[in-house]
């Protein structure tokens, strides 16, 4: 297996939906064995980059190579064996409505392996042991807060031992208790299963908090890189509105559109 | 000259949605085999669309008996034959009433919920979590509720025409005093197996249809509260066409 440092690398990569480049050009490097956090403005295309590390969607240009392997001649059924090395944390968690967690958490298991019950009960129990909710084993997801689905879907993210683990917005929409616990988890679980984690997130001080590395993503480009500390100290303007927080700067806090008063007034609509 | 081009824009279209839900047709088809190994995910989706149908298919059967025990023993009256109330109904329930009754009902009650339950997998993110799993959806998801939903059928249909008749015997002998012996036996002499046979192909037909159009629907819902209501509207009225035109194809072929 190629055992170069990074573990996802992207080469000059365009994406384009509906006709606006959502990428172009983009280099990245991701490093195995750390945390590195994906942050940009919204609708910079932080989920798309995740749609197409992970394969959901193919590049227009570029090269993105996953664990060794080239993500524009995959066959389908390398993907789903290089999946099975990926663990993803979807934004509300996705956990599926009509199992238990005890049967989320092990339905990787079921689908991919042969284990005997006792096998799985031990795994699946110590996972959710992992994120603090083996207590809530027999409940169903629509039971759940906000909060403790994401912990059952990080549970089950892990079930499989993954190598690289992926959390696309795992803060959003959860309290300051349960976010604190979700920000350990990917410390902690990055640390002890010596695996490689993406975080996509636009909450620029939690992520800082516990990112080995910041990409900040603008205009289809990586717009700044580094520690979080690094980034504080870029001398760059958008890096600077991103970082505090400013409401108008190179991203405008105006949508495109024609001139305020000419529209008011009903000019150029002919009449 | 912007009317047949619009003509023509929508018929194109019809075409190339009719050539995506036979493509989908058979991914499904080819799944099947090695879904049909998880028996127990399959007789969980049997329960879901048959056994959870059973009342509102039980109860329509019988009143729909009954109202053609009612309505057969006046038009028999007239001709002074009401002894073959039995045949003129059980052969009205099982070549046509049970399984068109029995799939309109079905995709009422059952195809809504198969369209809607898949939308809103696909719009909480759980298809693409499958996917994320490397757990194929089509074989894990979409086939067992379609093969459920195609063994489902046929057998609401048997139980509906079971009913039918008890109904049109309930009114016709229990009620308007049709003699009990004649109802049965002339029942027995003069339907056939050929009718029988009918009713059970139109019924495994419609399940097939009904199933598909259902879990096609739910799959390409729009990720939307919006998409996912659609989508289960559309199973709705577009099962009742196609069931209701291909009855008329069936009952063709069979003559």
């Amino acid at each position: 297996m190629n055992q170069s440092p990074a573990i996802v690398e992207i080469r000059n990569l365009a994406y384009a939906v509906n006709g606006r480049p959502v990428f172009a050009g983009l280099d990245m490097d991701i490093v195995r064995g750390r945390i590195t956090a994906v942050m940009g403005p919204s609708g910079t295309g932080k989920t798309t980059l995740l749609r197409l590390i992970t394969g959901q969607v193919a590049a227009d240009a570029g090269a993105i190579m996953v664990a060794g392997q080239d993500m524009r001649t995959v066959r389908r059924e390398d993907l789903y064996v290089l999946r099975r090395r990926m663990g993803m944390l979807f934004q509300n968690g996705a956990l599926l409505t009509d199992l238990s967690v005890f049967e989320n958490v092990a339905f990787p298991l079921r689908e991919h392996t042969d284990m005997p019950e006792r096998l799985v009960r031990q795994l699946v129990l110590t996972k959710l042991q992992a994120v603090g909710l083996r207590g809530a084993a027999e409940l169903m997801p629509a039971e759940l807060s906000g909060g403790m689905s994401r912990r059952v879907a990080l549970a089950r993210a892990i079930v499989m031992d993954p190598e690289i683990l992926i959390y696309d917005e795992p803060f959003v929409g959860l309290d300051p208790i349960s976010l604190g616990v979700i920000l350990r988890l990917i410390r902690r679980l990055n640390d002890a299963l010596g695996i490689t984690s993406i975080v996509v997130s636009h909450d620029v001080q939690e992520i800082s908090t516990v990112a080995d590395t910041v990409i900040l993503l603008a205009g289809g480009k990586v717009a700044a890189q580094g520690t979080p500390q690094e980034l504080k100290s870029v001398p760059s303007e958008i890096v600077r509105q991103f970082i505090g927080g400013l409401a108008d700067g190179p991203v405008p806090f105006h949508f495109p559109a024609p001139d305020y008063f000419g529209e008011l007034l009903g000019r150029g609509q002919g009449s | 000259m912007t009317l047949l081009r619009e003509l023509w824009g929508s018929l194109t279209e019809a075409l190339a949605q009719l050539g995506s839900v036979v493509r989908f047709f058979v991914r499904l088809v080819a799944a099947s085999p090695r879904a049909l190994l998880r028996l127990d995910l399959i007789s969980q989706q049997v329960y879901n669309s048959g056994a959870l149908s059973l009342v509102i298919i039980m109860l329509s059967g019988l009143f729909v008996g009954m109202v053609l025990g009612l309505q057969g023993f006046q038009l028999l009256q007239r001709f002074g034959s009401e002894e073959a109330l039995g045949t003129a109904a059980t052969i009205g329930l099982v070549k046509e009433l049970g399984p068109v009754v029995t799939a309109l009902l079905f995709a009422g009650r059952a195809g809504t919920a198969l369209a809607s339950e898949l939308g809103l997998m696909r719009a909480t993110d759980q298809i693409s979590a499958m996917e994320m799993m490397a757990v194929d959806p089509i074989r894990r998801v979409v086939v067992p509720r379609f093969l459920g939903g195609v063994i489902a059928m046929p057998l609401l249909a048997g139980i509906f025409n079971v009913i039918g008749v008890y109904g049109a015997q309930l009114v016709g002998v229990q009620i308007m005093g049709v003699d009990s012996g004649s109802f049965w036996s002339q029942m027995r002499a003069s339907v056939h197996l050929h009718d029988i046979n009918e009713g059970i192909v139109k019924s495994c037909i419609f399940g097939v249809a009904c199933s598909l159009i259902a879990v096609y629907e739910g799959y390409y819902a729009t990720p939307t509260a919006e998409g996912v209501g659609r989508a289960t509207t559309r199973t709705v009225v577009t099962s009742a066409v196609v069931i209701l035109f291909l009855d008329y194809l069936i009952t063709a072929a069979f003559l």
